[in-house]
Formats: structure tokens, sequence, C-alpha cells
């Protein structure tokens, strides 16, 4: 079974954080709702830059390759406050919450020394080379495949659905260096790749909303330096499913919708006519993101104790990513169960831009029947 | 907290397992399994050391509360728990026998009804509340009313307006709040025990050749279930989130909308692997998913407490909602 999750305080010096970031957002972040509902996906490297200047990028990094030196609670202050905020941080936000704490973990000293810094003053933005057109929730399957040289490694394959690429500066990818996808977890190795290399050929997807996020990434006989490769040859997957660990265990999991709760609790307090039903609403996301908050933060003190919270992070993110589902579904039978009433535009684009990107939710990260997999396992039921 | 955990453990796997929860809900006498339960002093777990009590917190209690829920626990100890220390506190007499909490109390002619009132069948007392006025009423001077649900330990009771004015003290308590917070922490305990019989059922129960827990479907939705399960018992422990006996009102208002919540999927995943064993007398499901849904409404279903969160959040004026949750639906760091 899984351990129970204990109430957790944030510690103190973490909380003090956040008078700072806040002040900080009150003046920068003069955006409008619809602007707002992007947070996550909105890119601003003025914006991310001006964070790193105040040392609120790499808060959890060594202090000596440019880091913070904090606990993860300081991270989750931060990044609770952007995202409540409706900041835009995916220009740093990969970099910040995977790619630097991974090269830290598995780096040699020169990777350290040339990339860290890098992100901490948000000069590098980094995306996440998983999946490719064969390889979905079946990772092991990947076939990009990095074959050794003189100097290094020639890169050709294929990418896909990888966040930003167009307009981050690096992607660490999971590609085979030995064997074919027949041997599965063997034979895998993540390399740092510098995106403006011959060959990188990185081609923006328009989704649904009429914007565009996800790139495919094509490498075709990308000629790669020895120091690309990080960490292990042959320890991709242990590296990978690691750095999923970073990616599953923040506090975003919960945040991607709260933006738009907001935008429609603005909505009830100017026209002042809240039904039962709209109270009963809000109340239910408020009391499950609450819930969901404590979990969280409880799985940030496992984290901070040197525990590795797999299965809980896999249990919380599905959680919260079936409540930030849930809540545009919500708020619009709210709107629409009073079908006379006049609803300002801003707010109706912000609920059907939530809408539109929520299936996203359940995918980044690991899809809902994956996580849903890892449980059943931490429950003794494969 | 441990400590308190592993008594209640042995002690209630001794005095209450499944056929002695059978026999009490079928009428035999509940009064010898109070005793047993009374010699470990658990009932004055809350009352203020000056009072006589052990003078525990709420939280430091949580580990009890939660094993009346998961061994299913016939009597109102949570409840008797929660009223004692308010007693004591009021320094009125603290009787024997287990207390029950009524707050669906009005006035008809000469006569004080307390409808649905948990536990009605095997309390001594019932401790009435109607608006600010308490009173402590003996049940040998009520009349009774089983609400004529199949195994069911709820009923009404009738007292004499008189004897409710006699009894009368006034009381600015949350009861209502207070009895939500108690019953949260039940309804995790007995949603723990539902995942676990689940999954060992899971995992005995052969079909095609193979236990059903290996199918990814049958995991799919027991892994959606134990989400729910951790989120229920991560919201109870919020309600019981307290330095002393009083729960943050707020807090008990999460802790009952999201266990209330819980129930829905947690008993329809539980029985829908149990299949039509699980809706059989003889399986010790029914034992718990029974009272879930009876819990799920006594003192307030998720609509109830949920619609007051909501009214809490407007009542501001412009403050966000994570601004909110963490201002006011969040524990206090100790």
């Amino acid at each position: 079974m899984i351990k129970p999750l204990p109430i957790t305080a944030i510690p103190p010096e973490d909380e003090a954080l956040r008078p700072p970031v806040r002040a900080f957002l009150a003046e920068a972040l003069a955006a409008t709702p619809f602007q707002r509902v992007h947070s996550w996906m909105g890119f601003d490297a003025d914006f991310s830059r001006a964070l790193a200047a105040r040392g609120w990028l790499g808060l959890t990094l060594p202090p000596q390759y440019g880091g913070g030196g904090r606990s993860p609670f300081a991270r989750l202050v931060v990044v609770e406050e952007l995202l409540a905020a409706g900041a835009p941080v995916a220009a740093h936000w990969i970099a910040d919450r995977q790619s630097g704490p991974l090269i830290a973990k598995y780096g040699s000293e020169e990777q350290k020394r040339f990339y860290l810094p890098k992100i901490c003053r948000a000069e590098a933005f980094f995306c996440i080379g998983m999946s490719e057109p064969g390889a979905g929730s079946d990772l092991a399957s990947v076939r990009t495949k990095a074959s050794k040289t003189a100097s290094g490694w020639r890169l050709n394959g294929r990418k896909i659905w990888t966040t930003n690429a167009y307009r981050d500066h690096y992607m660490i990818a999971l590609v085979r260096t030995s064997g074919t996808s027949e041997d599965r977890h063997s034979g895998l190795s993540q390399l740092i790749i510098d995106l403006t290399l011959p060959g990188v050929i990185v081609t923006p997807i328009r989704d649904l909303a009429g914007e565009a996020h996800f790139c495919e990434v094509l490498f075709e006989d990308v000629e790669l330096a020895d120091a690309a490769l990080i960490g292990k040859e042959g320890g991709g997957w242990e590296q990978v499913t690691a750095e999923l660990v970073f990616e599953r265990s923040g506090p975003e999991r919960i945040y991607s919708s709260v933006v738009l709760v907001d935008a429609w609790v603005d909505y009830l307090r100017r026209t002042g006519q809240a039904s039962e039903s709209d109270l009963a609403t809000l109340g239910r996301l408020l009391a499950n993101l609450a819930v969901l908050r404590a979990m969280s933060i409880s799985v940030t003190g496992q984290i901070c104790a040197g525990n590795n919270p797999g299965v809980e992070a896999a249990l919380v993110k599905d959680l919260g990513t079936e409540l930030e589902q849930q809540i545009p579904i919500l708020i619009a039978d709210a709107l629409g169960s009073q079908p006379d009433r006049s609803i300002p535009g801003e707010l109706i684009r912000s609920l059907a831009f939530v809408t539109q990107l929520a299936p996203s939710f359940s995918l980044r990260g690991g899809t809902r029947e994956i996580l849903r997999g890892m449980i059943a396992r931490g429950l003794g039921l494969r | 907290m441990s400590e308190f955990s592993d008594t209640i453990e042995r002690l209630f796997s001794v005095e209450c397992p499944p056929q002695q929860v059978r026999a009490i809900e079928a009428g035999s006498p509940s009064l010898p399994l109070w005793e047993k339960i009374a010699e470990t002093e658990f009932h004055n777990a809350l009352v203020k050391d000056a009072q006589g009590g052990a003078g525990l917190s709420l939280s430091e209690v949580f580990d009890v509360l939660f094993a009346c829920g998961a061994h299913c626990l016939p009597l109102p100890l949570p409840l008797t728990m929660m009223a004692r220390a308010v007693l004591a506190e009021a320094d009125l007499v603290l009787p024997d026998g287990p207390i029950t909490v009524a707050t669906v109390v009005f006035e008809r002619g000469a006569v004080i009804v307390c409808e649905r009132v948990p536990y009605a069948l095997t309390a001594r007392w019932v401790l009435a509340v109607m608006g600010e006025s308490c009173a402590l009423l003996p049940v040998e001077k009520g009349r009774l009313t089983p609400n004529g649900v199949h195994a069911s330990l709820e009923g009404n009771f009738e007292f004499a307006a008189a004897l409710f004015e006699s009894l009368k003290f006034r009381s600015s308590f949350d009861w209502q709040a207070a009895c939500a917070a108690m019953i949260s922490a039940q309804m995790a305990g007995a949603m723990e025990r539902v995942l676990t019989d689940t999954i060992s059922f899971a995992n005995e129960r052969s079909q095609f050749g193979k236990p059903i827990g290996k199918f990814q479907s049958i995991q799919q939705q027991i892994s959606s279930m134990a989400e729910q399960v951790f989120a229920a018992r991560m919201a109870a422990q919020l309600g019981c989130a307290s330095a002393d006996h009083r729960p943050d009102s707020h807090l008990a208002a999460i802790a009952k909308a999201r266990t209330s919540e819980a129930v829905v999927s947690v008993t329809a995943v539980a029985h829908a692997v149990h299949g039509a064993m699980g809706i059989t007398e003889e399986y010790n499901l029914q034992l718990f998913t029974r009272r879930l849904h009876e819990w799920r409404l006594a003192y307030g279903s998720e609509g109830y407490w949920n619609r007051r969160v909501g009214q809490l959040l407007l009542a501001g004026a412009s403050e966000g909602s994570v601004d909110f949750i963490r201002a006011q639906l969040s524990p206090n760091p100790a």
C-alpha cells in the first residue's frame, strides 16, 4: 500500500519568499485574463529574465553554479504565486523545473558549469525530447538514434509534441545509443542538443486554439560533441524516470485552470448574482483545490526528506489534472445555466481557451492511463 | 499518534470484528462493547487534563477517529469524545455512556423532535442542539423511532419540551462543524478499509484464468478509487487539524465536503469490483458502504458544505482563490 500523506507545513524561511514575489507580480503583470490563462503556455523571455534577476530561477540548484541552494519548498512558493497570478512562465519553465535539476544530478562538472548559470540567468531555455511519432506512452520504443563518431555522436531521428522547441535553446532528448527498440530500457541515453546546430529542423505545429506551442523536431545527421551525453551512456531510462518525478511532483499540476476560476469569481462578484448552484460549484472547486494543495505540499515534504514519492506524485498529478479539467466544464455549465445573462467576451475567450487545451493536462508528463498503471503497481495490483 | 493507533487497532480487532458489528446492528446489546472501550479512557481523550481527561488535540486523536470508521464501530465514540470535551469546558457533569449529537432538532407543540440522529440505537445520551440552546437528554426519557432502514443505527427521538427546557444550557459551539469533522475522519477510515478489501478481492478473485486485479480496466478503476481515498484522508486530516478539541469550521467544511464527494465513486468502484458478492449480507463490504452513504448525509452532504465554502469566498471583496485557500482553507502551521 501507498503510505498516507501527512499534513506538512511550508517552512517559514520559504514562506518568506512570498511577499516579495507578490509585490513584483503586482508591478510586472498587467495582463488581461485571456493572457493570464495562458500561464504555462505564455512565453515571455523578458519576464523570465526579470525573475532571474531577482534570484527566483534555479532556486533549488547549487549556489556554486548560480542557483539558490534552496529546498523544493522555496520553488513551490514561487511557482504557486506565479501560477495563481497567471504569469507567463513558459520560457524558463522546463529548465527551472526539470532540465536544471537533471543536469545538477547527472551532469559532469563541465556541463554543470556551462548550463546551470545560464539557466539561472534565464539565458538558456530547454525543451523535453521524449515523445516521437512512434513513441508516446510507450516511451521505451524511441527510435531516434545517436551513433558514435570519432569526436562524439551523429544524431538522426524525429521528436514530436516538443513544447516550445522553436523558441528554446536546448533539448534534453532520450535517444537510442545502442541496440534497437526491441531492447526496451537498455541502450537508451540522454543527450543535450543545441537546437541551433546544422541538421536540426524545428517545425511548430498549430493547435486547436489557433496557437503554436508544440513542435516537431527533425534531426538529420546532426553532429554532436562527446560532451552532449548527459549522465551515463545506457542510463537514459533511469535518468528519464527521475526527471519525470521532477516533472510530476510540482504544484503546477493543480493550478492550470485557476486563473479561469478567478475570472469567474470576479464575474460573480461584479454581478452579485451567484445562484445556489454557483455557490456549490465554487465551493466544490475550492474544497478540492485546498485538499490537493495540502497533498502537493506533503509530496514536496517527502522529496525534502529524501524519499522518492514517485507513486504519491503520480496520484496527486492524476487527481490534480482531473480537477483542472473539471474546472472549465463546471464553469461552462454554470455560465450556460442562465442563458439570458450578459457574459463578458473576455471570460468567454478565457473559458474557451482552457476548455480547448484541457485535454493536454492529462497527457503532458505522462498520460492518465500510465499514471494509473503506476498507482496500481504501488497498490500491489501489478 | 501511532501508540494510540496500535492500542485502538488491537482493541477493535478483538472487540469489534465484523460479526460484532452485525450483532449490534441486529439488536444485540452494545453496552458490553462500550464498557471495553471506556476502560481505555479514549472517550476522555479530548477533555482537558484539569478536568480529568487526557487533554489531547483533535489532530492527536485522528488515528482513533479514523479507526472507528475503519472498523465500523457501531458506537458514537468520536461524537462522545467531542461532546465530553465541550461539556467539561462548560463545567457540566459528564455522564457515563455513549453520547450522540442531534443537530436536526425542532419543536412540535409540547415535544422536541430530534430527527435522523446517528447512533440513536446505541447511544445513552442525546445532545440535542437547537440554535444556541443545547440539552443533554437521557435516551430512556425519550421515544425512539428507528428509521426503518435495514440494519441502520439511525433513528428519531421525541422528548418532552419541558425536559429540554429543564436541562437546557447555552452554547455557541459550532456543533454542525465539529460533528462534520468527526464523521469525516470516520468516513476516511471506512473508505481506506473499503480500498484495502477491494485490492485483496481483486488479487484473489480469478476470472479468465487470472486474478481480476491483473486486468488493466480493473487496475485503472482501483487506482482512481485510491486517489479519492487519499484525498479523503487528507481532507479529514485537515478537518481535524486543531491544537485543541475545537475544529476550525472552515477546515471542517472542506473535510466533510470532500469526504462526502469521495464516497460516491469509492463505493461505486468497490461494488463494481466485488460483483454480486459485494451486495450480499455475508460479505463485509456492505457494512462499510451502507454506512458511508448514511454518513455522507449526516451533518450536511457535500452540497451543503460546498455552498458554505463558496459563500465564504464571495463574501471577500477581491481575494483570489489561491489566496483564499491559503488564508482560510489551510491548517495554521504549529
